[in-house]
C-alpha cells in the first residue's frame, strides 16, 4: 500500500502540530522540514482545517495549530480525508482479475492491505508521539553508548 | 499484586489483584457486556485452570474499586511455541464500559507484566482480530509493536 503525498503530507503536519500543541506552526516551516512546496502544504492544511484537526491563528506570524483529539484521533481518520483506502483491495489494483494467477496475486495483496489497514486503525496520534519520543531516547541513548 | 493508586478525584481506590471465586459474577458480567455472550461454564472452567495464583505461569487477575470490579485480564507464560523463547502472552482484557479511559487497562498490562517479569520472562505479546480497534488500540498505546509472527487459519471441511 502506498499512500499519496498529499496523505504523507497530512500525517507529517499533524503530527508536527500535536507535537507542539501550544505553538505556532506556518505552512513554510512544515514545507520546508519536509521538502514540499508550500502551495501543496498550505491546501493540506486547509482540508485538515475543514475537519477540525487544525486552526489557523491570527496575528503576527500566523501559522496553525492543533484542535484536534490526540487520544481519539487515528491514522487511518487522517488518511481517509485525502483518499479512500477503506475499499482498496489488491484484486482490483494491481493484477488481472480476469487470470486465475492474476486472482491469487491479487488475495495475497488484499491480506497485506488488509493487515495495512488494521494498523492504521489502531494507531492514534497520541501512540504516534509516543512512539517517536522511544526512537528519540532509544538514538540519544545509542549516542551515548558510542 | 499492585499497590492501591487513587483513580480519579474523590473515587475509590483502584487495586489490581489475582481473581477470586466471588468475583466471577463481575466477571462474567463484564465480559458479557462486550461480547454479548453470557459464558458461564467458560469463566469456572477458567477460574479453575488460571485463578488463585496457582502457578507463577498463569495469571487472572481483576481490577477493583470499592466492591466493583472494574476490569480483568488473562495470561500465561508459553515456551518454545515454534522454537519461539519463552513469553508471557495475554489473552483475555476487558474493562466495564463506564470505567474506560482512566488508567484501568493500562494498571492490569502492568500487574501483568511484572508477574511476567517475576516467571522470568521478558517479553509480552498478544493476538486480535484486525477489526478489534479497540483493543488493538489500547495495546498501541501501551507501546506494543507487530510482532515477527502472522496468524493463519483455514475452514476444517
Amino acid at each position: 500500500m502506498k499512500l499519496q503525498k498529499g496523505t504523507s503530507l497530512a500525517l507529517y503536519s499533524v503530527l508536527e502540530f500535536a507535537a507542539n500543541p501550544g505553538r505556532q506552526l506556518s505552512a513554510a516551516e512544515i514545507a520546508e522540514k519536509y521538502g514540499a512546496s508550500t502551495h501543496h502544504l498550505a491546501k493540506v492544511l486547509r482540508e485538515l482545517g475543514r475537519a477540525g484537526l487544525v486552526e489557523s491563528a491570527r496575528g503576527v506570524g500566523g501559522g496553525y495549530r492543533f484542535s484536534g483529539n490526540a487520544k481519539r484521533l487515528t491514522l487511518m481518520d487522517v488518511i481517509e480525508l485525502f483518499e479512500d483506502i477503506s475499499t482498496r483491495t489488491g484484486e482490483s489494483d494491481e493484477f488481472d482479475a480476469s487470470s486465475e494467477v492474476g486472482r491469487a496475486l491479487g488475495a495475497v495483496m488484499a491480506e497485506v492491505d488488509e493487515i495495512a489497514k488494521a494498523t492504521f486503525r489502531s494507531i492514534t496520534v497520541d501512540t504516534m508521539l509516543k512512539l517517536i519520543q522511544r526512537q528519540r531516547r532509544a538514538a540519544t541513548e545509542a549516542q551515548a553508548a558510542s | 499484586m499492585s499497590r492501591p493508586q487513587a483513580q480519579g478525584a474523590g473515587g475509590p481506590e483502584l487495586r489490581v489483584r489475582p481473581v477470586e471465586a466471588a468475583d466471577l459474577g463481575q466477571v462474567i458480567a463484564i465480559d458479557a457486556e462486550v461480547t454479548g455472550l453470557e459464558k458461564t461454564d467458560y469463566w469456572y472452567e477458567l477460574f479453575h485452570r488460571y485463578g488463585g495464583g496457582r502457578t507463577r505461569q498463569r495469571l487472572f487477575l481483576v481490577a477493583e474499586s470499592g466492591d466493583l470490579i472494574q476490569g480483568f485480564i488473562i495470561g500465561e507464560v508459553r515456551d518454545w511455541e515454534f522454537g519461539s523463547a519463552p513469553c508471557g502472552w495475554v489473552f483475555g482484557l476487558s474493562v466495564r464500559a463506564g470505567a474506560r479511559m482512566a488508567g484501568t487497562g493500562a494498571r492490569m498490562l502492568e500487574a501483568i507484566c511484572d508477574g511476567f517479569r517475576h516467571a522470568g520472562v521478558n517479553k509480552v505479546r498478544t493476538l486480535l482480530a484486525r477489526d478489534n480497534s479497540l483493543v488493538l488500540s489500547f495495546f498501541r498505546s501501551q507501546g506494543m509493536m507487530a510482532a515477527p509472527f502472522i496468524p493463519l487459519e483455514k475452514d476444517l471441511d
